[in-house]
């Protein structure tokens, strides 16, 4: 199953698991099963709407969703989905 | 023209004389550039080390901060002597004499709308590596009205970020983030910590970067962002494009000028970790000694575990903030409560989350326990 890398500053919200698999054929089914498996994390990634915050950077191997086709880019199995923070510490 | 270097020079600089990318026109190259740094902090320390060093011609640092001694872990421009001193003059005498063949002009000033522009126009880089979300985005859109690369780099306790960001070229900060996060969502490092050796590690790698853009050799990090983590010692690289619907730099910008970057982010443009509730929500560390010994009252203590260790108010619930939403249940919202973390920012944020559960009697312990251990109880320690 393909496998959501989690940054440092969410994973107070997987109790502290880096690489999450995850179940799905989309990004779309992953970030469900994601935040299936994480209640906590769901807040900090979608907005009361329920669209994902502009904020969120996720990518497909090398590729930004926002370049491919969003929520409904498909994924593969083993392939590794990152989530891409905004930090700001110097 | 570029200038000619000295015997000093030639002997000073020989490691880059003998590598043909750099070479005596490369270093020359470097001498007639100059870098605008902006932060003396974890970053730019080893980021001006370095490019002091490496002999650009004129550097400049912005910074309005002193020294302090919790800066010493990773900000290793300082010293204990300098603890106290202004950070630009504390840098600008060790750069001097790391190498004396270069001007430092100190900005000692917050990086602001009102001055940016005047600050960066004369510098051929941008060197972010500033502590809070306003100076970024205020640094990124000066780099490109400017046109001007802004080597961005950023760090939170193992991870850290670097890329180039060149509008001209690339995309920009913004195309990647066009938003920063809500306030409080993301913590800074004075919150949440940070690896001291990892500033090291990040800004090396920009200066290494602004090196290349300056010397105009390699593959410079433009529309790429490198992703680093130190405890699984990973780097991945991600491809970033240029976002066609960026406000900034996008073919349909519509911010033409710098804003109100406080207002843009909601956050004071200064890596905080003291939070106020607001009135009527906070409870000062004097109230708070006054009615522990009159009043029952529910103390929750919302930092991680392993600060337990460093200092504890006696009879505190610990439960940390990332529990806080699946543990409500562990709180009876009957209670008269007292919400803190280290210095308030978090207890904050539980606060938000109580009184958004339905808790009413809930306050905020303003300042934290450092402010308790300051005023209050004098023998734990401060952190």
């Amino acid at each position: 199953m393909p496998v959501l890398r989690i940054p440092t500053p969410l994973r107070a919200y997987t109790n502290g698991q880096s690489d999450v698999n995850v179940n799905g054929v989309n990004i779309s089914d992953a970030l469900t099963d994601l935040t299936t498996q994480y209640p906590a994390l769901k807040p900090h990634l979608f907005n009361e709407g329920g669209d994902l915050r502009p904020f969120v950077n996720l990518f497909v191997g090398e590729n930004n969703i926002k370049d491919l086709q969003g929520v409904n880019t498909p994924i593969k199995d083993g392939e590794k989905i990152m989530l891409i923070p905004s930090i700001a510490g110097g | 023209m570029l200038p000619e270097l000295s015997r000093d020079e030639i002997l000073r600089y020989s490691r880059h004389l003998l590598i043909p990318e750099v070479g005596l026109e490369g270093q020359r190259k470097l001498k007639n550039s100059s870098a605008l740094i902006i932060g003396t902090g974890g970053l730019g320390s080893p980021v001006s080390l370095y490019l002091a060093a490496a002999g650009i011609g004129r550097i400049g640092l912005v910074d309005y901060d002193v020294v302090d001694s919790s800066n010493l872990q990773r900000q290793v421009i300082h010293g204990t002597s300098t603890v106290g001193k202004l950070k630009v003059e504390s840098a600008r005498a060790k750069l001097l004499d790391l190498n004396p063949e270069i001007q430092i002009d100190v900005y000692n000033e917050p990086y602001t709308s009102e001055n940016a522009l005047r600050i960066a126009k004369d510098y051929d880089i941008i060197l972010d590596g500033t502590d809070n979300f306003p100076t970024r985005y205020l640094t990124n859109d000066v780099a490109v009205f400017l046109g001007k690369p802004n080597v961005y780099a950023s760090i939170y306790r193992f991870d850290g970020q670097v890329s180039v960001f060149y509008a001209k070229e690339g995309p920009c900060y913004r195309c990647l983030f066009p938003e920063p996060p809500p306030p409080g969502l993301v913590p800074s490092c004075a919150e949440g910590g940070v690896l001291g050796v990892l500033p090291g590690t990040i800004g090396t790698i920009q200066a290494t970067e602004a090196l290349k853009v300056l010397l105009g050799i390699g593959e410079p990090l433009i529309g790429r962002l490198l992703l680093y983590n130190a405890l699984d010692m990973s780097f991945d690289f991600v491809k970033l494009k240029k976002n066609p619907k960026c406000r900034v730099c996008g073919p349909n910008a519509d911010i033409k000028e710098l804003i109100d970057y406080e207002e843009f982010c909601g956050v004071p443009s200064h890596d905080h970790d003291e939070e106020s509730a607001g009135a009527g929500w906070d409870i000062t560390v004097q109230e708070l000694a006054e009615r522990v010994k009159t009043n029952h009252l529910k103390l929750v203590d919302v930092r991680e575990p392993h600060e337990l260790e460093i200092s504890r108010i006696p009879n505190a619930t610990n439960i940390p903030l990332g529990q806080l939403a699946a543990r409500l249940s562990e709180l009876d919202s009957a209670d008269d409560m007292v919400l803190f973390c280290k210095s308030g920012a978090r207890s904050t944020r539980a606060l938000e989350l109580l009184t958004s559960a339905g808790f009413k009697k809930v306050k905020n312990l303003k300042g934290g326990i450092n402010a308790w251990a300051r005023e209050v109880d004098t023998s734990l320690p401060i952190y």
